[in-house]
């Protein structure tokens, strides 16, 4: 680009290209939808939209910490049920074993369910970076198994009997008028903002995914940096695993079969690039926001559910059109 | 250039005591079957700078990869600062104060030139990255290495010049004791190399020590203390760069003399087959372009890195978008111009990037110099089928031809070494009938004997009554190779010499605005 093209360039436009359009479309359709449905904007409706933007914040800013580092994780949809069965299985055991104490069952039990999520992705993690299998099958291959111990150890059938403090407490109680999982994703949100702008850590995992043989060259441990990055998605997908039990009050092995897909939409919409290298919470986070508004949006115009996952499909298309015209626009100017 | 004052080196400082930053002897190194490094030696003093000088696969990577911990080695000594090293790795090495200016790889494009030049060695204050501090020294080294490059600025919006800058600002970021330069001129404007001549000399002058990789003549006249040359992996000698000429040099490199490098190509000139009217090109690169190329001559294209001579071709064979002006191609009209529309106008382009627009580089030879003329009967069996045995006579008949070096029929292009690359990519072009054959930067990258056979094809090719037009910025080649040049500055063309008109002196003043003495930098090999 010429230095009199970039001082021509307006403040507006300069705004667009570092924040880019999200923000727009989304107060666009916040508006659109409370001047079409006014029971958008009733408080209930509100903290119903908020809640679902969480669990997709954290699931999709694991998908987004993969992503970036050069990968893909099919898997964390199905570590959500693992962690659901596990975690539920566990409560049951622990209080069947009598323990009397529900908080001591509830942090156990959500330990328990944590493990196997976290051992997901530390096997992710090692074919990917050690063995360097293709991050698509690998993930496929545990996904399939994840899913498929799920449902052995369930036999189909949902858990129930897991202590009031978990069902109903973290499960549907709030503090300060908001559920608990808002308060998670606001941490996750605010931990991940913090590692990629400000730490090393940050800046190796776009090291990694911009160019993995330079990082190498540059002395960085690439390979850790990819595992660590399906160890931390894994187990962001578990942390939604658990909140997502509490909040259906029952351990279901088909729990989050849906999220795969809308984490890696979630993270496309919000400008994750699928080459690697590029990517930022703060627009994942406003993209999960979208997402749910859209959902809401079209569930409130009591729009037929089928049609909610066509027009999702189009927009993820059109979210990667635009990304990728904006690219090659980019490059035309160098 | 102001560094006259400083020519330490070898001829000054023989035999001194201080021990050698480097010293590599007996060291082998192979992959599989294949020995890179036979029974190396290599020594580095403090304060000169020590030319690695070898032809394209004579084992100057694996060396200096092996310097800076990339690679390991299996058998003999490698002592760094007077310590025998075992295992090092890139880490360790650039800790103990080794430096390399890799030729390509080292930088992320989606991060900024800031961002790049610490990687791996980011400052922090208490886990938190100190970015006032960095912004600070990253400013400093920049203004104490000249480069006017914004630190905010993303890598992927440079130009390769300005990346290279990236590169070598990189490696000069920290306090360091050995410096390795790949081949750092590669994709530097000659003033902009000029200015990295001056800052190689003020850092030796300041004692570090320089490994410097080039195949070019007129930098190694200008740095070299002394030269080390390399042959097919192995030591051949070290030698002191002021009791050695040019020639010797190239006669230990190739191990044989020539009295003529660049072939006399008759002139012998027919019809128009390709010409420009007035060609103005979207992204704006080239503007008002006019000239035409007769069969039985070669044209060829001069001027600094980034002044639009490859976007000329480029728009020759479709690649760029033209807003005004015409392309003829044996009196058709070239509208919407695309590369298929180019083939089918015998028009034949060769990229100077061959691993991203030339070749596939994980598919066979066979596939790769067919793929442009699988329409063509003698490729084809009915309207659908391949005729292989077609394609696998033709590779056959090509790597003969060509004397294309390869390990076998079904080898992948990445297989091959640069020069053999690029041969494959004359094949492919040889597998149909074309008029026009466009070659950008034909010889970047390719060691000097495949230098000379493909100097030969394109002698062929003009001899035969083809059209053959050249963009180089070896300003030797284009000399020496063309019947006509066509000097180019900042999109526009500058200048045409013809004949005996096309001389370095009446090339190089069109060059530059004012013809400046900053030009002698460049004299053929």
């Amino acid at each position: 680009m010429t230095a009199q093209a970039a001082l021509s360039e307006s403040r507006a436009s300069k705004l667009m290209k570092t924040i880019g359009i999200l923000p727009f479309v989304l107060v666009l359709t916040c508006v659109l939808l409370a001047l079409y449905e006014p029971r958008f904007l009733r408080t209930s409706n509100l903290i119903n939209v908020l809640r679902n933007a969480s669990f997709l914040t954290i699931i999709s800013a694991g998908q987004m910490l993969v992503i970036i580092v050069g990968g893909f994780d099919i898997s964390v949809g199905a570590i959500v049920a693992l962690t659901s069965v596990s975690s539920a299985l566990s409560m049951v055991g622990l209080s069947s074993m009598g323990i009397e104490s529900a908080g001591v069952i509830v942090a156990l039990g959500c330990l328990m369910g944590l493990i196997p999520a976290l051992m997901v992705g530390i096997a992710n993690g090692f074919l990917v970076s050690v063995l360097k299998i293709s991050p698509f099958m690998v993930t496929i291959g545990t996904m399939t198994i994840a899913a498929g111990i799920a449902g052995y150890v369930t036999g189909g059938t949902p858990i129930y009997d897991m202590p009031e403090l978990f069902t109903r407490e973290i499960g549907r109680g709030k503090v300060f008028g908001l559920p608990y999982i808002v308060y998670a994703a606001a941490i996750v949100l605010a931990v991940l903002w913090y590692m990629q702008n400000q730490t090393r850590l940050g800046r190796y995992f776009y090291a990694v995914g911009g160019n993995e043989k330079a990082s190498r060259l540059s002395g960085l441990n690439t390979r850790k940096y990819i595992w660590l990055a399906y160890v931390l998605s894994a187990l962001l997908a578990g942390i939604v695993g658990l909140f997502l039990t509490a909040r259906v009050g029952s351990g279901e092995a088909t729990l989050g079969s849906n999220l795969m897909l809308e984490s890696i939409s979630v993270a496309v919409i919000g400008g994750v690039a699928l080459k690697g290298g590029v990517g930022r919470i703060q627009m994942v986070a406003l993209s999960a926001l979208f997402l749910a508004v859209l959902s809401n949006g079209m569930s409130l115009a009591r729009i037929d559910s089928k049609y909610h996952i066509i027009i999702i499909g189009l927009v993820i298309v059109i979210a990667v059109a635009a990304e990728s015209f904006r690219e090659s626009r980019r490059s035309n100017h160098v | 250039m102001s560094s006259t004052s400083t020519k330490p080196g070898a001829s000054v400082a023989p035999g001194t005591s201080a021990a050698p930053l480097i010293k590599i002897a007996h060291l082998d190194k192979s992959y599989g079957a294949f020995k890179a490094l036979e029974d190396m030696q290599f020594e580095l003093r403090a304060g000169e700078v020590h030319v690695l000088f070898g032809e394209n696969g004579a084992g100057k990577s694996t060396l200096i990869q092996i310097i800076c911990g990339v690679q390991s080695f299996d058998a003999g000594t490698y002592s760094l600062f007077g310590e025998n090293v075992t295992s090092l790795t890139p880490a360790v090495a650039h800790q103990k104060g080794v430096s390399i200016v890799f030729q390509e790889f080292s930088l992320i494009p989606d991060m900024t030139v800031e961002e790049n030049l610490f990687l791996g060695h980011e400052m922090t204050s208490g886990g938190r990255l100190a970015k006032g501090a960095m912004r600070a020294k990253v400013q400093t080294v920049l203004d104490r290495l000249g480069f006017h490059l914004d630190p905010a600025a993303r890598v992927s919006t440079l130009r390769r010049a300005h990346q290279q800058m990236v590169e070598i600002a990189k490696a000069l970021l920290w306090d360091c004791k050995v410096l390795i330069l790949d081949e750092p001129t590669a994709s530097l404007t000659d003033q902009e190399a000029a200015q990295l001549f001056d800052i190689i000399e003020q850092l030796r002058s300041e004692g570090l020590g320089i490994v410097y990789v080039s195949h070019r003549m007129p930098e190694i006249t200008r740095l070299a203390d002394r030269v080390t040359v390399l042959r097919d992996g192995k030591f051949i000698a070290t030698v002191n760069k002021a009791d050695t000429s040019e020639k010797e040099l190239v006669q230990l490199m190739t191990g044989r003399t020539f009295d003529e490098f660049f072939p006399h190509i008759k002139r012998d000139v027919g019809d128009t087959v390709l010409s420009f009217e007035n060609v103005t090109l979207q992204s704006g690169l080239a503007e008002n372009i006019s000239f035409e190329v007769k069969r039985g001559e070669v044209l060829g294209f001069a001027g600094l890195a980034g002044c639009g001579k490859s976007e000329v071709l480029r728009a020759a064979f479709g690649l760029e978008v033209v807003t005004t002006g015409r392309i003829t191609a044996n009196g058709v009209s070239l509208d919407k111009h695309a590369p298929r529309k180019a083939l089918s106008n015998r028009i034949c382009y060769f990229p100077s990037d061959r691993a991203t627009e030339g070749l596939a580089m994980h598919q066979s030879l066979i596939s790769n110099s067919s793929i442009a003329a699988l329409d063509d009967p003698v490729f084809s069996r009915g309207k659908t089928l391949l005729n292989r045995r077609a394609e696998k006579g033709f590779t056959e008949k090509m790597i003969d031809k060509l004397k294309i070096r390869t390990p076998g029929l079904n080898a992948k292009a990445d297989q091959l070494s640069g020069g053999n690359k690029q041969k494959l990519m004359i094949a492919r072009g040889l597998s149909r009938e074309f008029d026009v054959f466009l070659f950008d930067e034909p010889t970047v990258g390719v060691d000097i004997q495949a230098k000379l056979e493909i100097y030969d094809v394109i002698k062929a090719l003009t001899e035969e009554g083809k059209a053959v037009v050249i963009a180089s910025s070896e300003l030797a080649e284009v000399m020496h190779m063309s019947h006509r040049v066509i000097v180019m500055r900042e999109g526009k063309i500058v200048g045409e010499l013809d004949g005996e008109a096309v001389t370095e002196d009446a090339l190089l003043s069109h060059f530059f605005d004012h013809g400046d003495e900053e030009t002698q930098g460049q004299h053929a090999p």
